[in-house]
């Protein structure tokens, strides 16, 4: 048996691995990939394993999935030091890492009830990427806690 | 001033709001010089709140500048009651007006109403979130009675809900002032404006009693504190009572304060205070007219 902690879940063939998410953080990036089991895909998930860079880490294995540029941009607010591993063939054919973007739109909830964006009106939320945290371009709303917990439901 | 809409007093600097006021001080003094100025021109109210003092004083300020105004009317009145929504709405509006004027009671509609029209859309309040020409009539007041230099200035009240305190708090951060806000825990500043005060490096203090600062004010903003912010009426009136201000405190503590006020008052400020020189909240509300005159000028002169 191997110690390298990549090797507790297996490998995919084709997809894509989220690696250095914050431990305890792998739930809310299925969320935010829109995966809650129900369809069908292979997922495999790693929790808390221990790492130099970030103390705990998750690890999301996903086969037959590659991220879209706003997952990547919500990606980023709650797991800023996440590598995605492109897998093709079992091979890494690419590695980015996440670039923290100056704005979001159309992938959070605005928490403020009587934010006009909550309303049915033909306009996406849209969030400005603050140092700690997000504000709302329409009401200024401030979210800083469990960032992920506002993700819109597709 | 180049600005197509007027949504937030975070869009002004300081050589913005002072042409508006510069302008409102020149139609002060000689309205009739601007009495036909917009001969023709229409403007479109969309008032989806109640409102007496914004609505009534911006029907003026354009009647006085010799244009006149659409009225949506009342939202049961219109089609909104019929499930329009506010984008469709002010698109079509759009087509009957030189310039718009919005009320709404969500955060944020004006910002995205803006994004639906070209003709200029001035924010007359949305919700709990900003108020500029408010502001705008506020810091004229305070020019013309404190003025800006060195000015301490305190703010009393809501400050959680109050839309009139958020857009003045962000407008006064171009000015060299320090701000002393007054309120009870419950309705301290949001979360966004605070964050917005320490960008800017504003003075700011707080304070949940006035006693502590009433001395060295030289302006005391007072707002109403309503009472469907409260749990249940007892508290309501326990916490509310404790940010009322008369005229024997004033004269005791501060006899050279100028008291604002952006109206409607209940009981948080006295009546007898009514009489002081420096009881300035119903001069203050005619103020509303020639700086919203000086605005829908400098608006629709940068639309032509």
């Amino acid at each position: 048996m191997s110690d390298d902690p990549e090797l507790r879940v297996s490998k995919i063939r084709n997809g894509t691995v989220i690696d250095h998410i914050p431990g305890g953080q792998a739930l809310n990036v299925l969320a935010i990939i829109g995966i809650d089991g129900t369809s069908g895909e292979e997922v495999s998930v790693a929790m808390n394993i221990p790492s130099d860079r970030l103390g705990k880490k998750d690890i999301v294995k996903v086969e037959g999935r590659e991220l879209s540029q706003n997952e990547v941009d919500v990606l980023s607010l709650i797991a800023p030091a996440a590598t995605i591993n492109i897998v093709r063939n079992f091979d890494v054919a690419e590695k980015h890492r996440v670039e923290r973007p100056s704005r979001v739109q159309g992938v959070l909830e605005c928490p403020n009830r009587n934010c006009i964006t909550t309303e049915s009106e033909p306009v996406d939320s849209a969030f400005e990427v603050l140092d700690d945290g997000v504000r709302c371009e329409y009401c200024d709303t401030i979210i800083r806690e469990d960032i992920a917990a506002h993700i819109l439901v597709s | 001033m180049r600005q197509d809409h007027i949504i937030s007093a975070k869009q002004l600097s300081r050589q913005d709001i002072e042409a508006v006021l510069d302008r409102a001080a020149e139609i002060a003094a000689d309205p009739s010089a601007y009495a036909d100025r917009h001969e023709g021109s229409l403007l479109g109210l969309l008032f989806f709140e109640p409102s007496t003092r914004t609505k009534m004083s911006f029907t003026a300020a354009m009647k006085r500048l010799g244009g006149d105004i659409v009225d949506m009317g009342t939202v049961e009145s219109s089609s909104v009651k019929k499930g329009e929504s506010l984008a469709d709405t002010v698109r079509v509006v759009e087509g009957y007006a030189d310039a718009l004027v919005l009320r709404h009671p969500s955060e944020g509609a004006a910002q995205m109403a803006s994004e639906f029209v070209d003709a200029p859309l001035i924010n007359a309040g949305d919700g709990a979130g900003q108020h500029p020409t408010q502001t705008l009539l506020d810091l004229y007041t305070i020019r013309e009675n404190a003025g800006f230099d060195d000015l301490s200035i305190g703010i009393m009240g809501d400050l959680k809900y109050g839309r009139t305190v958020h857009s003045l708090a962000h407008a006064l951060t171009v000015f060299d002032a320090r701000q002393h806000f007054v309120s009870p825990e419950s309705l301290q500043l949001p979360r966004s404006v605070r964050y917005d005060l320490h960008e800017s490096g504003a003075e700011v203090r707080e304070h949940t009693d006035l006693d502590d600062v009433l001395s060295e004010l030289d302006v005391l903003y007072v707002t109403r504190i309503q009472k469907e912010r409260f749990p249940d009426e007892s508290e309501y009136h326990e916490v509310a009572g404790e940010y009322q201000i008369d005229a024997a405190t004033i004269r005791e503590h501060n006899e050279d304060l100028t008291v604002m006020h952006p109206l409607p008052r209940v009981d948080e400020i006295a009546h007898d205070v009514d009489e002081l020189d420096g009881a300035q909240y119903f001069q203050q509300a005619h103020n509303g007219v020639p700086v919203r005159m000086a605005l829908l000028d400098m608006v629709l002169e940068e639309s032509q």
